[in-house]
């Protein structure tokens, strides 16, 4: 457990709720949910296995306070963005936003599930569109395929994604819609400098914030 | 009707050589017909899409939206933004909103809006393209220009998610909408019978959770064909190259047989106006649509 994940603990004691009020986005509707189901019987995730708790359940066991396995959980990461449960919700809880705000506190915290592989796609995909303002296609797929959960350079795990991807491949390929030459530079914005100066400066102004509020 | 202008959001997607690039090239052919001028905004970079909340937290995306609406105000003044993409328009509008709502965020992105030489005043509308031909056209003026009509051709209207949650078109239901139905028919088609409309393909899980993806995606094409529909119609660069690609994976681990074509609206639009099947990037479909090939032909 990394030294900010104690640090928090510690800091919200036994109130986890206020924790997530204070720290994840969208974390102040929590309290509004009035448990009735609807969420968890929206959720197209639910539908298959794996997923282990859906909104309702990840709320209720906020408010009980269980930590840990809120922020361990894997649930958060399967959500799909599909805003099923965020059009149904009838208290109007911005579901598909808390969800994203918990996975990114847990994620923040270190203590996200670490072979999580949509946690690992976010960040490549983020870091990826972050460094030239534009998302690589080329590049993000090798990341994707060629890198394990730690950010090392996988050779076999790569190519056996890669084989198994490679029809997929060809055929964009041959269709104009993946340019091997992506590798090579590929899109970017011009001004590079100026989004990453403005990135960084939007994460320590959010970091300044949230550090107040638990102070 | 006169010309109508509006600043253009293309979205990383677009670009040439990327995988909806065939999306770009047929909403120009569709733009021209129906004389809609879209200007590109100048250095537009990447929403961050819905996958971007992992490592971006909440400033961080709301700057790289705001950045895109201050460039869209400075070079592209009292226009609307339109955007082809549904998780770009989504981003786009939700950033839109929360930066109108809220004072401290407007103030926190402003303060590293500067660091770009940036700064918002007004924020445009943000609207999607489907949007802006049903409200600011209607189905009678996306009729007229129709040169060879859909007969005899049948669609499986896929709206999925994005473009139709939280926002929606039209003000249509979020359970059954009609748009892409009524587009269909206004170009002669016909709009089968199709359940799994609004049904969530997986979205980036395809990417991370394949297992998971596919078996929404079987459940989408599958429906399809009950509907006896000839092909997929869809607004959503992510949802057609979801339920277009992964067909022939479904097909391996479920011993189904799909193969049906997934078309942007905007493909169907350019070939009911005339347009050749390279202007319509029929070309572009890993699964080709014959049916139409041979109607561009004509
Ligand atoms: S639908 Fe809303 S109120 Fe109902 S359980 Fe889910 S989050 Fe709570
Ligand atoms: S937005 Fe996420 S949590 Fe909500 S229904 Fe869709 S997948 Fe489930
Ligand atoms: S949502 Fe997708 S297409 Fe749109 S800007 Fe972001 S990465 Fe690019
Ligand atoms: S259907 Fe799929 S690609 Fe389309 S918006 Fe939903 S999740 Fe995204």
């Amino acid at each position: 457990m990394s030294a900010n994940n104690t640090a928090m603990a510690v800091r919200y004691k036994n109130n986890f709720l206020k924790e997530l009020e204070d720290q994840a986005e969208m974390g102040e509707w929590i309290k509004m949910c009035m448990q009735c189901g609807v969420c968890a019987g929206s959720c197209p995730t639910n539908f298959h296995p794996g997923w282990d708790h859906p909104p309702q359940e990840i709320f209720m066991m906020v408010r009980a306070g269980r930590r840990e396995e809120v922020l361990t959980s894997n649930s958060m990461w399967m959500c799909t963005s599909c805003y099923n449960c965020y059009v149904r919700c009838p208290r109007k809880l911005p579901i598909t936003h808390i969800m994203h705000g918990i996975a990114n506190y847990a994620h923040r915290l270190g203590v996200a599930p670490k072979l999580q592989p949509t946690r690992n796609f976010g960040k490549i995909f983020w870091n990826n569109a972050a460094k030239t303002g534009r998302v690589n296609e080329v590049m993000l797929t090798v990341d994707l395929y060629f890198r394990n959960a730690e950010g090392k350079f996988d050779l076999m795990a790569g190519i056996k994604k890669a084989l198994e991807m490679q029809s997929i491949a060809i055929g964009l390929v041959k269709a104009g819609r993946l340019n091997p030459l992506e590798l090579f530079g590929g899109h970017k914005c011009k001004d590079q400098k100026g989004i990453q100066a403005m990135l960084k400066k939007a994460r320590e102004l959010e970091e300044t914030r949230k550090a107040l509020k638990a102070a | 009707m006169a010309r109508k202008e509006y600043a253009f959001y293309p979205g990383c997607s677009s670009q040439k050589g990327a995988s909806s690039s065939n999306y770009l090239t047929s909403v120009q052919s569709m733009c021209k017909t129906l004389d809609i001028g879209l200007t590109e905004i100048p250095d537009w970079n990447c929403c961050g899409a819905s996958i971007g909340y992992a490592e971006g937290g909440e400033l961080p995306r709301l700057a790289l939206s705001g950045r895109n609406l201050a460039l869209a105000e400075k070079h592209l003044p009292g226009l609307d933004v339109v955007a082809t993409c549904a998780a770009c328009w989504l981003g786009t509008r939700e950033a839109k909103e929360r930066l109108e709502h809220s004072d401290i965020l407007l103030r926190d992105t402003q303060i590293a809006l500067q660091e770009a030489g940036l700064n918002i005043t007004v924020i445009p509308e943000v609207r999607h393209m489907a949007e802006v031909l049903i409200e600011d056209f209607g189905y009678d003026a996306l009729t007229k220009p129709v040169t060879k009509g859909l007969d005899g051709l049948k669609f499986a209207g896929y709206v999925g998610c994005q473009t139709n949650r939280p926002f929606g078109i039209d003000g249509e239901s979020y359970e059954n909408p009609k748009y892409l139905d009524k587009l269909v028919e206004s170009l002669g088609g016909e709009a089968v019978k199709y359940d799994q409309k609004v049904t969530c393909c997986g979205g980036a899980l395809a990417f991370s959770e394949p297992e998971k993806a596919h078996a929404q995606i079987k459940d989408i094409v599958e429906s399809a064909y009950d509907g006896g529909a000839d092909m997929i119609v869809t607004p959503c660069p992510l949802c057609q190259a979801n339920v277009e690609l992964y067909q022939g994976a479904i097909n391996k681990k479920y011993g189904t047989k799909f193969n049906i074509p997934v078309l942007y609206y905007s493909q169907v639009m350019a070939v009911a106006y005339g347009s050749s099947a390279k202007e319509a990037a029929l070309n572009g479909n890993v699964i080709r649509a014959k049916q139409l090939e041979a109607l561009a032909g004509k």
